[in-house]
């Protein structure tokens, strides 16, 4: 009884969390939660631009992104205010900017539940094509600035100091969220877009040895819930988008039940030393 | 790459980094100011100098983490640096082992980082987690990463913080060794001279600007000096023998090369006759005996007056 849309929503939701696995870690590594939430919060204001605009929506989501964080960087060399404010301040008015202009276009009717909560059952073939397209070109640049991100991810210094050039990795990172909250946001929607970053990798934190499995676990993780979430959806009629980031928090609460049964069997080890 | 004639005597050409009247502000205050010196392949320039003044920026400007705003610093083109920063945050989500940590900013063959890891001592830590390294371990792994890269300049800011004083000595030691075997120039930062003297070619005393420079010998004496240090931690350059050697790993090296699990006063491999040979020097010497108590199988280090 699997529709077309079922298997298409499937195809892209997987898509999204492939892509957003490795680069949740990251957020994870570096402490950018709320700097991703940011992002996201101002995806809104590029949707109400896209339409005032009529342009492309992805290219208005991302370009609004990119600004956004911009900024942020700009006003945080400044240090007049603490980063957490500065985000909380850009946050919030980020959205609230998008939801007055959208208000505002009277001759557009819009879903706005759709683009605040995602509308997964609703991707066309051109959305999976991009969310696919948008996705490997999002793992090939971190593969290709894999090591340099490691590096300035440990130490902004000592990348720097080696010849790593952290500032130009942290540019590419930051148009690489952009990009990924540019393509998740019609399956999660902007609200959630941070979850589905945060949540997988801090589900395979647990289980990882090295920052390489741990950005792969995180994107099976992230499809893992993906999977689940969508067929819960469908199952007891709940909306896709939170149905996949409840999937996700179970992962993740699942993954703390053996994390305490390997916690005492290293304990039992460590006396066996003893 | 200026790599050619390694260890030649055209002084200019062995110029690694060269810093002048180079200066550091901000928020309208100058860190380091008119700060003049070079490091060339296999000398040991070490920075002191009372905390905030200065040596961690200076170190920064050096390797051009920090750009100076005022004055220049030249590079050799091509320069591959061997950093080990002062203070190192790594955020516990990250999964990062020894290994991972090694090849963190270049790759390296099992070969090459095992000897570095050999090298400072830690060689059974090699697949442990960083954040379960004690702060000394994770000071040694820092250096084994620098070592391993085979820079052509090493900085390393406090390079033994966290290190016990008989660890501290002996990476030190090593220290040296890199330096006379590889050629390699190395900038190194440490607010005791005592400990740092002995394997120095130039000491520079930092206080938001150059205060005084020269030999250890000279330095220890200068006026500035004593002025920013005062005369009470005296200084003398000494070597002393322990008849043996702790190893990280809990065992024990004697002097005669065996290693046993413990070490007694009479397990025959101590020789008391050959104790504690020093350095004549006219000024201040230290009685840096050991002296090993065993109370219930652990043992505690009796250090006699060892800062005089």
């Amino acid at each position: 009884m699997l529709d077309d849309f079922f298997i298409r929503a499937m195809i892209a939701g997987i898509g999204v969390a492939l892509t957003a696995g490795p680069l949740g870690c990251f957020v994870v590594w570096r402490r950018m939660a709320y700097f991703g939430d940011t992002m996201a919060h101002s995806a809104l204001l590029g949707v109400a631009l896209s339409l005032f605009f009529q342009i492309n929506l992805l290219i208005a989501v991302f370009g609004v992104a990119v600004l956004v964080s911009l900024l942020l960087l700009g006003l945080q060399r400044r240090q007049s205010l603490s980063a957490d404010a500065l985000l909380g301040i850009l946050s919030h008015s980020a959205l609230a900017i998008g939801l007055v202009l959208v208000a505002f276009m009277t001759w557009v009717r819009i879903d706005l539940i759709a683009f605040l909560f995602g509308d997964i059952l609703a991707v066309t073939p051109t959305d999976i094509a991009l969310i696919w397209v948008g996705g490997a070109l999002v793992v090939a640049a971190l593969v290709f600035l894999w090591r340099p991100l490691i590096a300035s991810t440990v130490s902004e210094d000592l990348a720097e100091a080696e010849g790593m050039k952290p500032a130009q990795a942290r540019l590419f990172f930051m148009l690489l969220m952009a990009l990924v909250i540019a393509i998740a946001m019609k399956i999660v929607g902007i609200m959630l877009i941070t979850s589905l970053l945060i949540i997988p990798a801090a589900t395979a934190r647990r289980f990882s040895a090295s920052p390489e499995i741990m950005a792969v676990l995180a994107s099976v993780i992230g499809a893992l819930a993906v999977i689940g979430g969508l067929f819960g959806s469908l199952h007891y009629d709940t909306p896709s988008g939170p149905s996949i980031v409840v999937a996700a928090l179970l992962l993740f609460i699942l993954s703390l039940l053996p994390a305490a049964g390997k916690n005492t069997a290293e304990k039992a080890d460590n006396k066996g030393v003893r | 790459m200026q790599m050619t004639e390694r260890g030649s005597n055209a002084r200019s050409d062995d110029r690694l980094v060269t810093l002048k009247a180079a200066g550091i502000r901000r928020d309208g205050r100058w860190l380091v100011r008119g700060v003049d010196f070079s490091i060339a392949r296999g000398e040991v320039v070490t920075l002191i100098g009372p905390n905030g003044a200065g040596k961690s920026t200076t170190a920064k400007m050096a390797i051009g983490v920090l750009k100076a705003d005022e004055g220049s610093v030249t590079r050799a083109a091509g320069l591959r640096v061997g950093y080990v920063p002062q203070k190192l945050a790594i955020d516990w989500t990250m999964p990062l082992s020894v290994r991972r940590l090694m090849r963190l900013t270049g790759p390296l063959t099992d070969t090459e980082l095992m000897a570095a890891l050999t090298a400072t001592g830690i060689p059974h830590l090699i697949d442990s987690e960083v954040r379960h390294l004690s702060g000394g371990e994770f000071q040694r792994a820092l250096l084994a990463r620098a070592i391993a890269r085979k820079p052509d300049l090493m900085v390393l800011d406090e390079p033994v913080q966290g290190v016990d004083f008989a660890g501290e000595s002996a990476l030190y030691e090593l220290i040296r060794t890199i330096r006379n075997s590889t050629g390699c120039g190395i900038l190194m930062i440490s607010h005791d001279l005592h400990m740092v003297m002995a394997g120095t070619d130039t000491v520079i005393c930092l206080n938001g600007h150059i205060c005084c420079r020269g030999t250890p010998e000279t330095v220890s004496q200068s006026p500035d000096y004593l002025k920013l240090f005062g005369n009470t931690r005296s200084l003398a350059v000494y070597s002393h023998n322990h008849d043996h050697t702790h190893l990280p790993d809990g065992r024990v090296m004697h002097g005669d090369g065996s290693i046993t699990d413990h070490c007694h006063p009479d397990d025959g491999h101590h020789h008391p006759e050959e104790h504690h040979r020093h350095d004549g020097h006219d000024h201040t010497h230290h009685d840096h005996s050991h002296d090993h108590s065993h109370h219930h199988g652990d043992h505690a280090h009796v250090n006699g007056d060892k800062r005089a």
